[in-house]
């Protein structure tokens, strides 16, 4: 479903020229869960903006099913966004002055459904991560796990097909990123492509697949890696 | 998504309550320093009798002192004539429609209730002052020609004293105690307030409240009833005559003289009259400076007295500038508050706002501060017209905060707003959406 060709992103300032993407090969099939590794700065977070059309690449062919979706302009790629892509961050990025409810429903609200399909939405997604009887609560009276399910009902809440986390259990006590993952694992095993950024080896072994990215490429591992042995990536080969 | 959009903007504003106070406080002041100046300016410079204001002439005549410097205009000229031209006008067959000769005075009403007296404003004048001003008549009707020849004690009063003293009942044929007089009333007029006060604006009293009692001018004379209005002289009156003869009889100007004129021609026709007139007067001995009579309309009138300074003109600039810079500085702060949304901004991008649903969403936001700034400029604006009303004497029909003003003053901050809230509002619907993720 996504599939992503000699895809680079370069970032240019008046004083220097970072290459966060090089000529990157990766594709991503209905269904999978991805677990996406690699030092800090190697371009993680770049290729999940992209992959979420949040940026456009420097060059390169990226297809979302089956579709061209570098040419797209800002309200068609916001539609995309909306409708396919759910997004969860490290540090969940509640709206502070929202209750519960009304942050599920942010993405909803630029879907253009009807109030009464949006309160049924929002209402099961925070049955789903078990915050269905705190729906008027603000952000500031939960957990940082609880936040972060809420953040992850919001992503969910437009049903969309492909869900992109980046560190999502950064935050978290591993107690907490159990959970979560727990959560994640559930919603994958529904049909909800799941690409997430981890640095621990032990979430990133429970993925489907691994692709660590160095250097702004990826190199894919189709078996899992082993928790306990640091991955040794074959340095300028990318396939995909 | 308008209510949607109107919820958050209230939420934001809440959310920064110091900063959103600031900028509707910034805004405010603007606008009720520009509502206050432009409203005087407004009234001050308004037709105060537009159906028929290019029919109606005040009448200047030269008398004065021969040793001043020449006449240049109507401004140079004393505004009001003697009583004895305005006498020897309205006795002489002009080509005029109409012509009233007045001035004002004051007396004590002596009210038949334990009420104790009060003072009241007089206008003594002519019959003809009523059609010639299309004076609104609530009971009754003017007197008449025979009345102002008859030196009758006759009266037309003014709603507000028909209220004070007959509690609003038809008054007409009852008597009025004024001093120790009694005048029949033959008529009650509605409110009738033209704006500027333009058959009288002498001596600051061009918003003054019309009188409350019109009377004979002839009746006025034997009392005698004083004028309260300006007297000017420029010589001594005769000390061979008595003290009332001499005064009527002297060179001093403290009437007011009116002429209805239809056309053109009739006004050209009027003028040569005057310039006789003036002419045969010259021939007695009076008038000894160079011929110079002046007709001028309502708004020529208004002008030749400036009724509206160049004060309030500038003052009108002025708060215009004041409140261009209130805008300018509600754009810093926006900016400021707008920057501080950033992070929300990018998590909505990434939820699937498009940049023109951003766009929208802070615009509402901006469009609320500026109605809350426009209330709380129109409240200041209120404050302001109050203060102008204690500060000046007789500016009290200037401070009616009517609806349009209202709706003017909110849709001015709105606008305000919007315009300063454009760029802030454009800048915040750029921001690259990915920001989010690269900050954390
Ligand atoms: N907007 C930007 N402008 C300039 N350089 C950028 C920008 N975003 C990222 N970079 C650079 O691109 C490279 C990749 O950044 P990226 O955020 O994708 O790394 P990452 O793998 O997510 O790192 P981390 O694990 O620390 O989150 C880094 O060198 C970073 O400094
Ligand atoms: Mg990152």
């Amino acid at each position: 479903m996504l599939k992503m060709k000699n895809i680079s992103k370069v970032y240019r300032t008046e004083l220097v020229e970072t290459h966060a993407l090089r000529e990157l090969d990766l594709h991503v099939d209905e269904g999978e869960f991805i677990a996406v590794t690699g030092p800090s700065g190697s371009g993680k977070t770049t290729f999940l903006n992209i992959a979420g059309l949040l940026e456009s690449p420097s060059s390169g062919i990226y297809e979302l099913d089956g579709e061209d979706v570098s040419r797209l302009n800002d309200r068609q790629r916001s539609r995309i966004r909306n409708e396919k892509v759910g997004f969860i961050f490290q540090s969940f990025n509640l709206i502070p002055d929202l209750n519960l409810a009304d942050n599920v429903d942010v993405p909803l609200r630029y879907r253009g459904w009807s109030a009464v399909q949006r309160r049924r939405a929002v209402g099961d997604m925070l049955d789903l991560v078990g915050l269905g009887s705190r729906q008027n609560y603000l952000p500031s009276q939960l957990s940082g796990g609880q936040q972060q399910r809420v953040a992850i009902a919001r992503a969910l809440a437009g049903k969309p097909r492909f869900l992109l986390a980046d560190e999502p259990t950064g935050n978290l006590d591993s107690e907490m990123a159990e959970i979560v993952m727990k959560l994640l694992e559930s919603i994958n095993a529904e049909g909800t492509t799941i690409v997430m950024v981890t640095h621990d080896p032990d979430l990133a072994h429970r993925a489907s697949r691994n692709i660590h990215i160095l250097d702004g490429r990826a190199t894919d591992s189709a078996t899992p890696l082993s928790p306990n042995v640091t991955p040794l990536p074959e340095r300028g080969v990318a396939h995909a | 998504m308008l209510s949607y959009y109107l919820r958050l903007a209230f939420a934001s504003i809440r959310r920064t309550p110091v900063l959103s106070a600031l900028m509707v406080l910034a805004l405010g002041l603007g606008i009720g320093a520009f509502m206050t100046t432009f409203t005087v300016y407004y009234l001050m410079s308004g037709d105060p009798i537009p159906h028929k204001s290019h029919m109606l002439y005040a009448v200047q005549l030269d008398n004065w002192d021969p040793n001043d410097p020449p006449t240049e205009s109507a401004k140079d000229v004393q505004p009001q004539i003697t009583y004895q031209d305005g006498q020897n006008l309205v006795n002489a067959d002009t080509p005029a429609i109409r012509q009233a000769q007045m001035y004002a005075s004051n007396v004590i009403v002596v009210p038949e209730s334990d009420e104790p007296p009060f003072d009241e404003s007089v206008r003594a004048t002519y019959h003809n002052f009523f059609r010639m001003f299309d004076v609104p008549f609530l009971y009754g009707q003017p007197w008449e020609r025979r009345e102002d020849e008859d030196h009758a004690a006759v009266a037309v009063i003014g709603r507000e004293l028909n209220d004070r003293l007959f509690d609003g009942a038809n008054s007409v044929g009852k008597n009025i105690r004024v001093d120790d007089q009694f005048l029949q009333i033959v008529g009650v007029i509605d409110d009738w307030q033209p704006t500027p006060r333009f058959y009288h604006v002498d001596a600051g009293g061009q918003f003054d409240d019309t009188e409350q009692i019109f009377l004979p001018l002839s009746w006025a004379i034997d009392q005698p009833l004083l004028p309260s209005g300006n007297t000017n002289c420029w010589k001594p009156p005769d000390e061979d005559l008595s003290l009332l003869e001499a005064f009527l009889q002297s060179e001093c100007v403290w009437n007011q003289f009116w002429a209805e004129i239809e056309t053109p021609e009739q006004a050209a026709a009027y003028k040569d009259f005057l310039d006789n007139y003036v002419r045969d007067q010259k021939a007695l001995g009076r008038f000894e400076r160079p011929l110079n009579t002046f007709i001028s309309n309502v708004p020529e009138w208004l002008e030749v007295n400036e009724v509206v300074t160049d004060d309030n003109r500038v003052l009108v600039r002025l708060s215009f500038l004041f409140l261009l810079v209130c805008v300018l500085n509600t754009v810093g702060l926006l900016l400021a508050k707008f920057l501080g949304k950033s992070g929300e901004v990018a998590l909505r991008r990434a939820m699937g706002a498009s940049q023109g649903a951003v766009f929208s969403q802070n615009l509402v936001e901006v469009g609320l501060i500026g109605v809350l700034g426009g209330l709380s400029g129109t409240g200041l604006a209120w404050l302001g017209l109050r203060a102008v009303e204690s500060l000046y004497r007789g500016y009290q029909h200037l401070v009616h905060l009517d609806p349009v003003m209202l709706t003017t003053a909110i849709g001015l901050a709105t606008l305000s707003a919007i315009l300063a809230g454009l760029y802030p509002v454009w800048r915040v619907s750029r921001l690259a959406p990915a920001g989010l993720l690269k900050t954390q």
